[in-house]
């Protein structure tokens, strides 16, 4: 095969193109968000609402209506689920959280899996970035616009929060506001992303993407801007790997992330000459002011 | 009329849920004087000092402070992982002037370089905070706290754990803070540093003296603060007392 034909091969299809533009917002947001997932420890917490959220699934596509709707009910349910079962102290947020994800992929699984439900489970569980519409693009694309709006705004706060929470409350902000906006902001991007990655693979694309880029990453905006860079391309990557090997979409690029995240996490810290300039975001606030 | 103390504290009682962990604290602090919290670990010096940023409600009484106090907290709860630079930890001082969403302003950036210029740490403005030493990271935060421009600081155990260098630094610092007229707050345990404040608070779960630290600081008063963990040195007649204390660290 020619080398340009296995490039411009997948670009040739209606779908396929969909798919990647797909991919390249979804990367491009969720890469973005992952190094706050991380920064924040909220990499359990994104797993549990990606994973809670399928009841909401299975119910949008039994009656018809848009998955977005259902994904985002889903989210909505089980993040307050969550927050319900958390607030008992007998049993601890973690086991809490457990059980009642459990019981919500159990709900979602038995629903679709009953007997009159359209056999739709897989593409629930794994997603299809192949079957995406142009209303999926669309959401996605708000997605991507809204996030990096509220990413950019709250830049500051984020930051200062993440490094030290009590000493950014005494700086006048309101760390719980802060945290509760950016959970806000990830519950967004799973109802979001798991239209095109499943609810079983979208966590992939909120946490890869930072720990590929981690040990390289001399600030935030930095971090954010390569874990950005990282998840759109290997979300490429991944739907070429598809499209030559034949191979399922969603789980593809739910490898390629994974893959790059083993690799970032395996290249050695970077090392830095002492006093050398650069460093934090002071970079990215330039350009941006 | 005398002009609003810059840090008031009227019957004040604070706690963690399960009663009262300091008790019947009533103090005033002009603007411009420095204020020393003196007191065994667990005392209340903490605690105080969370009712004072607003972070802890009072259970009864109430505190009052001029404009945002800025803080320098005695634990360190930064992320060491979280990548900023000395620079950026310095700028975060201005988002107490409440422009949170947007990006910082050149004036600001020269006042947070400025700020690091004063706690020496000039050559490390680009350094990763979590590269700089013990003493450079305690500096830093203070180069936050001097951003900040605030009327009132309240520096929590300023030079626990720092190392002679970076504590001689801060003192000069403080020394200017005073000569230009901003009211200080120190938490230590060393009586013998408290003797050079204007005014001196001795905290032992509830207050147990406050005034100048030549009539404030006697053996009945230190005794009270201090129990057993007390050791005077010399009681000579006519002088104040020298003691220092014996520190239990149980954390």
């Amino acid at each position: 095969m020619d080398p340009l034909d296995i490039l411009l091969d997948p670009l040739r299809s209606g779908i396929e193109r969909r798919a990647l533009a797909e991919v390249i917002l979804l990367g491009g947001i969720c890469g973005a968000l992952s190094f706050w997932i991380m920064s924040f420890r909220l990499s359990y917490p994104a797993e549990s609402l990606a994973h809670g959220l399928l009841p909401g699934l299975v119910l949008a596509s039994l009656a018809g209506v848009p998955l977005l709707l259902g994904g985002t009910c889903g989210v909505a349910l089980a993040a307050g689920l969550v927050a319900l079962a958390s607030s008992d102290p007998r049993v601890g947020a973690d086991s809490a959280t457990a059980v009642v994800v459990t019981g919500m992929f159990g709900l979602g699984a038995l629903l679709a899996l009953s007997p009159d439900a359209p056999a739709r489970l897989e593409e629930l569980l794994f997603g299809d970035p192949l079957g995406v519409t142009d209303s999926d693009l669309l959401a996605s694309a708000a997605l991507a616009t809204l996030g990096a709006g509220t990413l950019a705004a709250l830049h500051r706060p984020l930051c200062a929060v993440a490094f030290d929470s009590p000493g950014a409350g005494a700086l006048g902000l309101r760390p719980g506001a802060v945290r509760l906006a950016l959970m806000m902001l990830l519950a967004a991007a799973v109802a979001v992303a798991v239209q095109g990655l499943g609810s079983l693979l979208v966590l992939a694309v909120l946490v890869a993407p930072a720990v590929a880029v981690r040990s390289r990453a001399s600030g935030p905006a930095r971090a954010m801007l390569c874990g950005a860079l990282v998840a759109a391309g290997a979300g490429v990557v991944g739907l070429y790997a598809s499209h030559h090997l034949g191979s399922a979409a969603g789980a593809s690029v739910a490898l390629a992330l994974c893959a790059a995240a083993g690799a970032g996490a395996a290249l050695p810290e970077r090392v830095r000459p002492p006093g050398a300039p650069g460093g934090g975001a002071s970079p990215a606030r330039r350009a941006a002011a | 009329m005398a002009p609003p103390p810059a840090v008031a504290a009227h019957d004040l009682s604070l706690g963690y849920g399960a009663g009262p962990a300091l008790e019947g604290v009533h103090f005033e602090a002009a603007a411009g004087t420095t204020l020393c919290v003196l007191g065994p670990n667990g005392g209340g010096k903490t605690t105080l000092f969370r009712a004072l940023i607003g972070d802890l409600r009072p259970l009864a009484g109430e505190v009052r402070v001029a404009g945002r106090p800025a803080y320098l907290a005695q634990t360190e709860r930064t992320r060491l992982d979280f990548p900023v630079s000395a620079l950026d930890v310095a700028l975060m001082g201005s988002l107490a002037s409440g422009r949170w969403w947007l990006p910082p302003r050149r004036a600001e950036r020269h006042a947070a370089l400025a700020a690091l210029e004063r706690v020496g740490l000039a050559a490390q403005a680009g350094t990763l905070f979590g590269e700089l030493s013990g003493g450079q990271r305690r500096r830093a935060m203070l180069a936050r706290a001097l951003t900040q421009d605030a009327a009132v600081l309240l520096l929590d155990e300023p030079f626990a754990g720092v190392d002679p260098a970076s504590a001689e630094l801060m003192t000069a610092v403080f020394d200017e803070l005073r000569s230009e007229g901003r009211t200080l707050l120190v938490s230590t345990h060393d009586v013998e540093s408290a003797r050079s404040f204007d005014l001196v608070l001795c905290l032992n779960g509830l207050q147990v003296a406050f005034g100048a630290p030549g009539e404030s600081l006697g053996r009945e008063v230190l005794e009270a603060t201090y129990g057993s963990d007390l050791v005077i040195l010399e009681e000579p007649p006519e002088r104040p007392v020298r003691a220092i204390t014996v520190q239990h660290h149980e954390h």
